[in-house]
């Protein structure tokens, strides 16, 4: 049995893993601000199986809780097994472009809100000596778009930081893995147009939880964004920059 | 907006659809138009779930209690039975109704009160189905029963929808010692004997039948009962499968009258040699279409038309009879027919069954096929029969009302809930509810 913390838990990609490890009798810890959706969430994954589940409700934004927050989840826990950090906001395009206050508030929920929680997660790693965190970033971190780019950038930003911690840990026990999903129907894409390079949260949620069992730096799923984004990161400006990718 | 059909590919229709997270977003929905209907796994076949502003249920697929010592479950609408039972199986529990597919959800089996291979002795879903809670027009929530809001329930099972949108469900599931079904087969060579079969096996749990429609004359209704029981040995988990997919969409040509009567003839054949009872696993008995995912591609791109009716029993030899040879005057060439024998109606306004039997046939659309449907549902109602709304996209008011004697009943207590000023489907447009 693992002990998993989950932040971000009522994310539709986060309860899709979760539910995997309820199955596999794990205990878990939720944090997410939707009181409401949380407890209908613990008690369906109890019911499906987890050993415990627990939780606690906190807007993100708030930073200053975070500390209590690991406390809470740690006494419930004892330890990290595998921290999963989900929660993120993909604020219209077209208002994030001329509201700088939705903007910054965005990059601060997507990047400042994230880069908090690793640190106190990454204390109690080192304090057991051991530990798999991911973090899902984005697909849209891998190059600045005209689309969103203040998404993007926040994206980046937790990237970037992944990398310097998986340098830092290499050839520990403590893994550091950054997940960057396509595009997936969740709440968050409900305005979007689907077509055939969407994925459902079940299929994010699968290859979340098999990653956690054999660690990677850096993941993309499903794996055929890895080619899509090894592509747009190698286009030079001057063809991408004529494209509305 | 969205191009979006029901499983038999026909209507297709331009919307809006929504698949909302919170209870709030729904409430939110229901002031914004006056063709609005709840919407699950997509597998009725024609309009019932197809408005202007479809809202689907999906996202709410959470299990909220479970009482592991007496099989009682109360879950979300949105969750299928297919995930219902990769949890409980497991754990020695079943549905005690469950239709031939298994990707249907909690919503979908309350709002067509679903029946199974086990209607002549179990009766339909709503008989395991203790309460739900419904959002009605105004946005309030109230719980169902047949004590609580009695009308509303009675209303709401096999009401298409059309009284609001179901959010949770109460009910009980059946204790099961094994995921296997021990199967026996009789083969049939004429309509006559597979009645005669259908009397003979009435205690069996499960019964249904496969018909060659293609047989004639002395060969009329030659088919293939299939009976189940739970089995007692064989354990409760069994070996995940992979799902084969149909990629594409044949060409319409794949489906004439020479393949279905290749396929009919392995099938015959296949059928022939098994008469032995055998185990077979729990999804192979109920939902041998379940492995395919996508087979209604089979039938092409211009989609195809079930066509469900059931007959009271008194009629039933004279009635299939009649209609299997209109069939072959007409030179319609179902692809598959099953035939199952139902039990006693319920008291719910719309419920589909009545103690009789049931006939499903899938059509291919073709222009001559619905003036065939047209007299086809002339006869059916003759016989004092009629159509399964969940199959149906094109039954005419007329035939809706002269068949289902409860309609009014059905539109009062949509009318004292304001049901009507929001909740309204395609289907329900055209047969003038
Ligand atoms: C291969 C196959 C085999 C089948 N076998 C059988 C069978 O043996 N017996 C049988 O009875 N049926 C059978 N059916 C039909 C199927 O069970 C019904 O059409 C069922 O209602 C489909 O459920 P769904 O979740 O896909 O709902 P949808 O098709 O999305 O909707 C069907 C109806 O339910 C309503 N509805 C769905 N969810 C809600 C909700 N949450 N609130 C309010 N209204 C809602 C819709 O408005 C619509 O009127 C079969 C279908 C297929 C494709
Ligand atoms: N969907 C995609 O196409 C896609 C693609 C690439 C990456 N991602 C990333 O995948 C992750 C999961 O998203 P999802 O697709 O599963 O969408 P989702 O279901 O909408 O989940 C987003 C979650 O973030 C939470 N959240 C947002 N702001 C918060 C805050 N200030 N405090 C606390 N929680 C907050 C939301 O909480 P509420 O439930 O309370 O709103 C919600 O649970 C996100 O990081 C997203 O950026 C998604």
């Amino acid at each position: 049995m693992k002990k998993v913390l989950i932040i971000g838990a009522t994310s539709a990609i986060a309860e899709a893993t979760a539910r995997l490890w309820a199955n596999a009798g794990h205990q878990l810890y939720l944090l997410a601000r939707d009181e409401q959706k949380l407890i209908t969430i613990a008690q369906d994954l109890k019911i499906r199986g987890a050993a415990q589940v627990d939780y606690a409700a906190a807007d993100f934004d708030q930073t200053m809780k975070h500390a209590k927050l690991i406390q809470q989840s740690l006494s419930s826990l004892h330890t990290f097994d595998y921290v999963l950090i989900a929660h993120g906001y993909l604020p219209a395009a077209h208002i994030s472009d001329h509201n700088i206050p939705l903007a910054l508030a965005s990059f601060h929920t997507n990047a400042v809100s994230t880069l908090s929680f690793i640190h106190f997660i990454i204390q109690q790693f080192k304090q057991q000596k051991y530990g798999t965190l991911a973090v899902i970033t984005s697909v849209a971190g891998d190059r600045g778009r005209q689309s969103n780019p203040i998404y993007a950038a926040a994206k980046a930003a937790v990237s970037v930081f992944l990398q310097g911690l998986q340098h830092q840990f290499y050839r520990s026990n403590i893994h550091i893995i950054d997940i960057k999903p396509g595009f997936v129907d969740t709440p968050m894409t409900a305005e979007f147009k689907k077509g055939l390079l969407w994925a459902q949260p079940e299929t994010i949620g699968q290859g979340i939880a098999q990653v956690f069992q054999q660690p990677k730096n850096c993941i993309y799923l499903p794996q055929f964004w890895r080619y899509i984004m090894l592509i747009i990161r190698w286009l030079p400006d001057f063809i991408l920059h004529r494209t509305k990718l | 907006m969205v191009f979006l059909s029901g499983w038999g590919h026909y209507p297709i229709i331009a919307a809006d659809l929504s698949r909302p997270a919170h209870l709030a977003s729904i409430r939110q929905q229901l002031n914004n138009s006056a063709s609005i209907i709840g919407q699950g796994h997509q597998r009725s076949y024609g309009d019932s779930a197809l408005a202007q502003h479809m809202i689907r249920m999906t996202t709410f697929d959470r299990l909220l209690d479970f009482n592991p010592k007496t099989g009682v479950l109360i879950c979300e609408a949105g969750i299928s039975l297919q995930q219902l039972l990769a949890i409980f199986v497991p754990r020695g529990w079943f549905l005690p109704i469950t239709p031939g597919t298994s990707y249907i959800s909690m919503g979908g089996a309350i709002a067509s009160d679903i029946h199974g291979k086990n209607h002549h002795l179990k009766g339909c879903f709503s008989e395991c189905l203790y309460s739900f809670s419904l959002m009605i027009a105004s946005g309030d929530i109230l719980e169902c029963s047949r004590t609580q809001n009695a009308e509303l329930f009675y209303a709401t099972c096999g009401g298409m929808g059309l009284t609001g949108i179901i959010l949770t469900a109460h009910i009980q599931l059946k204790a099961i010692q094994s995921a296997w079904i021990t199967e026996t087969q009789y083969s049939a060579h004429h309509l006559n004997d597979l009645l005669d079969l259908f009397e003979a096996h009435h205690q069996a749990t499960y019964s249904v039948a496969w018909i060659d429609t293609l047989a004639q004359g002395t060969q009329l209704g030659r088919s293939i009962l299939m009976l189940g029981e739970h089995s007692a040995i064989g354990s409760l988990t069994l070996a995940k499968k992979n799902n084969r997919t149909l990629p594409i969409n044949l060409p319409i040509w794949v489906l004439n009258r020479y393949s279905i009567s290749a396929f009919n003839q392995y099938y015959f054949y296949q059928g022939k040699t098994t008469t032995q009872p055998r185990q077979v696993p729990y999804q192979t008995f109920f939902y041998p279409l379940d492995t395919i995912q996508h087979w209604y591609r089979l039938y092409g791109k211009n989609g195809f038309i079930q066509y469900q009716f059931v007959v009271p029993k008194a009629a039933g030899r004279t009635a299939l009879t009649h209609i299997l040879t209109t069939i072959h005057q007409y030179q319609q060439y179902p692809f598959l027919s099953v035939l199952k024998a139902f039990g006693p109606a319920n008291q719910n306004y719309l419920s589909f069954p009545m103690e009789g039997y049931t006939l499903a046939l899938d059509f291919k659309l073709n222009n001559t096929l619905l003036p065939l449907l047209d007299i086809l549902d002339a006869m059916v109602l003759s016989y004092g029969g009629r159509l399964y709304l969940a199959k149906d996209a094109r039954m005419s008011e007329t035939t809706f009302k002269n068949s289902y004697p409860e309609w009014e009943k059905f539109q009062r207590v949509r009318h004292q809930w304001q049901a009507h000023t929001r909740f309204n489907s395609v289907q329900s447009r055209r047969i003038g509810l």
